[in-house]
């Protein structure tokens, strides 16, 4: 019998038999159940005592699904009856488990209809780890089926992926967001309602043009598209520059200029914003300097667009600068050259050659930095003045005096339309064209070095951007160090004692300090999401790259899906999908954990798109061809080439992790409370200084962390030879650009 | 083959196992506090209560409509016991939706009317803990440097020569600026209400999103006039800040920081514990070890004397039943869109 098959098998059983199949009210991981009862306990038991000793009946078909797969028995994968029986066992088990999940709940019939038609029946908690094994199995068994009928060549690895990737998202992004799209839907008194989604939808406050006009302002909408579109652009422009700088070019201190980029993004948010109104605000330093010395009057121009547009920039370069140097680092040297042997001087080889073959890393830095600037919440908040945008609207929307629930449904729908166009028109630019420049053969020599006529510009830029990001620090950091920021500047240590206060006892250390509780939950909930979203993020790349089959493009549109909605919507959405069974999550630290994966896997996906779509999938076929299976390949040839990409979606997600504001705020409990929330807490309370000093020992923290991968995840080391060769061979011209 | 079965249980497995691991051990007693008052304030309460019964309490703090959103959510599977603090608005319109329960308390004796009438428009669903009038506080160093006369009362704000310098929150995003709202409607009545509202917006630079952000921002310099909970603006000027707060002379109106039992709550008796604990003349002197000036509702609770004491300042009889209820509210937002946010400045 086909081994994967048993081993699928028996986790099934497991799942029935051994372990308890709901969730457990004071943690699994506590094993006080093992002592209290189990296995009979009602509370505790596995489905077989749930059936005998608990009276939920429904649950005994499972075990017919669960033997089923033993009639494969002694059958070749390639007998018809092979496939039918694993495809039977998996969809019907699977089925069938959804079917009782979603219909018995915790107040038993989750349907008055059925209650009327059937009687009372008993209740049930939401799904434990008896539950997942067994749906896990039913799950795998599914997509052997389907490989054994030689989709996707036969491949158990990548169909299994596919198969795992689709299910997660499901239940993970589309579940939840789908229930509160439905609320768009509904009027006010919760009927599904046409005419009043119409009237939403096409309200002025969204779709307002009295800016054009008037000193009115423009709706929501516009607004938001107006603000992205700008920050897309420039971010990726900005991002194309030190990717330029860090790669191409003589200057010596690289390494400080790519550590320095870095900064923004490992900032928690809020602080960006409050430092610029230090700097630019009414009674900001440099307004006040310039105020002097002209006799001005100063203005109120940081609150409103340029304020949320600039904080932005120095938020969001960073990413468009992670995605970008891994492509200009990716185009092969001798592309370039060959251009130069044609004659072609530097400037042209750089506007025909290495610009085009830039093409996939500035379609996507465009879209994060698009994308990102739709769903910011802290800067708009801080810097928004009169500006309204959608992000803050939806979690006003939610939280504010109207408390509107069907209002956020309609803002997000709009959101998402947005971020999907952007999206769809992205993927027409780049087409169908190739953008393979890192193949098998031999690649000779260095990138060419940049022509004058872009270098200077490019320094400038660059420079004075650094300088800019340079002060913005200082200021930051200075804040926490005096005793009122803005007011009274006398230095002191004192925010950073109550925060991070440490005392030595007989017993050993005494956290005391009033941060440590949040700061440790968060380090591990960062450390824990951050491997498992690149791992998902780049898994789900390989098959959108390298896989052909159809749903390809939903599929694709699928994961991308989380990222182009705003946090508070998804805070929400989990809120309302996850707090009743059968999956029951608020309240622990997974909810956390599965938020940031989701919420952060887009970026491994889209770094890995852009890396691998670099990659020549001859590659892949030599090693096929010499017999390594799909993973192994994966493992072996694409996951050591794709090192940029990996440090990318580590170093986002992990910092992700720890300055993400807008869902977590409504998924922190008061067991596992996250640094940000705390830091919140602190601004609204008006104490800067203890939010800032808790946000550079952040900054700190992540600045190790984002070295530390840099020195796990090193370089690709399928880089060029180090020197020229003595004699030139003609390498292959493959990478035109179809 | 084997690898493969390898990653996608590894896959699964950590993606499920990082999970679930609550690892909370149950206690003998305890209590899921969701608070809406500043954080040392709810951390003073959590912290006295526990060291007095012994009872864990596990505490979360949220913005007043933050919680409200997330009570809401959780109605079918409550996961809170009690709600403490935050303006009385959303904790009326829970008792509304159903999403509290009544509780009368020993101590109601103790009490100040105004609390007292709070229970009274929600079926004893919440009660008042504590009270602040509304007001404005504004920067003097600005004010002077400016040039601008000190203002006194609402109608004062109307002059042209303040037009940039006076801030008000959102009354669609924050419940104090929709007690201004509704504040302003009851003094003036609805018609000449709305005549200041358009007359203010000429002078307003920014509606911003939360609350006591204006006060925050004239703390700064960022700002000259914010209307707040004057509250909130004498702490600014405890910290040293150069913030003076101004009780209107025609009269203003106020907000009554509320408590509710949450419905279906999992530590019901702790959670009633809590609530007399919360009522208690003693604890409710504590709230100025955290510089926390709003009137207490127990009378026998010790205040500040730089708190504003509501009997010197002229206040009207808010009425928190009709303007609390979620059909005044709709209406008002809506008219208050429609007829002068639109309005060019």
């Amino acid at each position: 019998m086909n081994r994967t098959v048993l081993l699928w098998m028996i986790i099934g059983w497991v799942g029935f038999m051994i372990l308890p199949w709901y969730v457990i009210e004071d943690g699994f991981w506590g094993l006080e159940w093992l002592l209290d009862g189990y296995p009979l306990d009602t509370d505790y038991g596995p489905a077989w005592a749930q059936i005998m000793e608990g009276g939920k009946f429904w649950l005994s078909p499972f075990p017919l699904f669960l033997l089923l797969p033993l009639a494969v028995w002694g059958r070749a994968k390639s007998d018809p009856l092979y496939s039918l029986i694993l495809l039977v066992s998996g969809t019907g088990g699977l089925g069938y488990l959804l079917l009782q999940a979603f219909t018995i709940g915790i107040a038993g019939w989750e349907f008055q209809v059925l209650e009327t038609w059937y009687g009372v029946i008993d209740r049930q908690y939401g799904v434990g780890y008896g539950g997942l094994l067994v749906s896990a199995s039913f799950l795998f068994m599914i997509t052997q089926g389907i490989a054994a009928r030689g989709v996707i060549n036969g491949d158990v690895f990548v169909v299994s992926s596919i198969g795992l990737i689709v299910a997660i998202v499901g239940m993970f992004i589309f579940f939840p967001v789908s229930r509160i799209m439905l609320s768009a839907l509904q009027n006010d008194e919760g009927l599904f309602s046409l005419l009043s989604f119409t009237t939403k939808i096409s309200h002025f406050k969204i779709w307002g043009l009295g800016c054009l006009t008037s000193n009115v302002g423009c709706g929501v909408a516009w607004n938001s598209l107006f603000l992205a579109i700008v920050v897309g652009v420039t971010t990726t422009a900005l991002g194309l520059v030190f990717a330029l700088v860090a790669t191409r070019s003589g200057f010596k201190h690289r390494k400080l200029l790519r550590a320095l980029t870095v900064l923004p993004i490992i900032t928690p948010p809020f602080v960006i914003g409050l430092s610029l109104i230090l700097l630019f605000g009414v009674s900001g330093v440099v307004t006040q300097f310039v105020a002097d010395l002209f006799g001005l009057v100063p203005g109120r121009w940081l609150y409103g667009m340029p304020g949320i547009l600039l904080a932005q920039l120095l938020a969001f370069t960073p990413i468009a600068f992670l995605v970008m140097i891994g492509v200009v680092e990716g185009i092969n040297p001798s592309v370039e050259e060959a251009a130069q042997t044609l004659r072609a001087n530097r400037w042209k080889t750089f506007t025909t050659i290495s610009l085009p073959l830039m093409r996939p890393g500035l379609a996507n830095a465009f879209l994060l930095g698009f994308i990102e600037s739709m769903a910011d919440f802290g800067n708009p908040l801080v810097l928004g003045g009169d500006y309204d945008v959608l992000s803050t609207e939806i979690f006003f929307a939610i939280v504010g005096a109207q408390n509107d629930q069907g209002q956020a449904g309609v803002l997000a729908l709009v959101l998402l339309g947005f971020t999907l166009s952007a999206f769809f028109i992205q993927r027409r630019w780049l087409g169908k064209k190739s953008y393979t420049t890192v193949t098998g053969k031999g690649d000779a020599g260095f990138h060419s070095i940049l022509p004058d006529r872009v270098k200077w510009p490019i320094y400038s830029v660059a420079a004075g951007w650094t300088v800019f990001t340079l002060v913005i620090y200082c200021m930051i950091m200075f804040g926490g160090f005096v005793e009122i920021w803005g007011l009274d500047h006398s230095l002191t240590f004192k925010h950073y004692i109550t925060a991070f206060s440490i005392e030595i006892t007989e017993d050993g250390f005494l956290w005391t300090g009033s941060a440590w509780n949040s700061f440790w939950t968060t380090i591990t909930i960062a450390t824990v999401a951050a491997p498992l979203t690149a791992g998902l993020g780049l898994l789900t790349a390989y098959i959108l790259v390298r896989q052909k089959f159809r749903g390809h493009d939903v599929f694709e549109f699928g994961t991308m899906l989380s990222f182009a909605i705003p946090g508070t919507v998804i805070g929400v959405s989990y809120i309302l999908a996850f707090n009743v069974p059968p999956i029951e999550l608020t309240g622990t630290a997974a909810i956390l954990v599965l938020c940031f994966i989701f919420r952060n896997m887009p970026v491994g996906v889209r770094a890995g798109v852009a890396a691998m779509s670099q990659l020549d999938k001859s590659l892949d076929e030599a090693s096929l061809t010499l017999g390594a299976t799909s993973f192994y390949t994966f493992r072996k040839i694409i996951l050591p080439l794709l090192r940029p990409a990996i440090l990318a979606a580590l170093v986002y997600s992990f910092v992700r992790a720890m300055t993400a504001i807008s869902a977590v705020i409504f998924l922190v409990s008061a067991e596992y409370n996250m640094a940000t929330s705390y830091i919140i807490g602190r601004v609204e309370n008006n104490d800067y200084g203890l939010a800032i000093a808790y946000c550079s020992i952040l900054i700190l923290v992540m600045l190790s962390a984002v070295l530390l991968f840099q020195f796990f995840v090193s370089d690709r080391k399928a880089t060029r030879r180090k020197t020229l060769p003595k004699t030139k061979t003609s390498t292959g011209f493959k990478e035109s650009i179809a | 083959m084997k690898y493969s079965v390898l990653l996608l249980s590894t896959a699964l497995g950590a993606v499920t196992a990082l999970g679930l691991s609550t690892g909370s051990v149950a206690a003998k007693g305890k209590l899921n506090y969701y608070c809406s008052a500043q954080e040392d304030w709810c951390q003073l309460m959590a912290k006295g209560f526990e060291k007095e019964t012994g009872i864990k309490v596990n505490m979360s703090r949220k913005s007043s409509g933050e919680t409200f959103a997330q009570i809401k959510a959780e109605s079918r599977n409550p996961k809170g016991d009690v709600w403490w603090g935050g303006t009385g608005d959303p904790h009326l319109q829970a008792a509304e939706e159903g999403l509290t329960v009544s509780y009368v308390s020993s101590l109601r004796g103790e009490l100040n009317d105004w609390s007292l009438s709070q229970a009274k428009s929600a079926d004893d669903k919440t009660i008042g803990i504590y009270s602040g009038a509304l007001g404005y506080g504004y920067n003097s160093d600005l004010l002077a440097k400016n040039n601008l006369p000190v203002p006194a009362c609402w109608k004062d704000l109307l002059k042209p020569e303040y037009k940039g310098h006076v801030q008000m929150a959102n009354p669609n995003s924050s419940g104090t600026a929709y007690t201004t709202l509704a504040t302003i409607v009851q003094l003036f009545g609805e018609e000449e209400g709305f005549e200041f509202m358009k007359g203010l917006h000429k002078n307003i630079n920014q509606y911003t999103k939360s609350g006591s952000a204006p006060i925050k921002a004239a703390a700064r310099g960022e700002n000259t006039i914010g209307i707040v909970f004057l509250h909130d603006a004498v702490k600014q000027a405890v910290k040293g800040f150069p913030i003076v707060s101004v009780a209107p002379c025609e009269g203003t109106g106020y907000e009554i920081g509320s408590m509710s039992l949450i419905k279906g709550a999992r530590n019901l008796k702790e959670a009633q514990m809590f609530y007399d604990y919360a009522l208690r003349a003693d604890v409710q002197s504590r709230a100025l070890e955290v510089k926390a000036f709003q009137v207490p509702s127990n009378m026998g609770a010790k205040t500040s004397s730089k708190a504003p004491s509501l009997s010197s300042i002229k206040l009207i009889n808010y009425d928190f039943g009709k303007y609390g209820s979620s059909a005044e509210r709709k209406r008002l937002l809506k008219k208050w869109d429609d007829e002068v946010k639109t309005l060019a400045k």
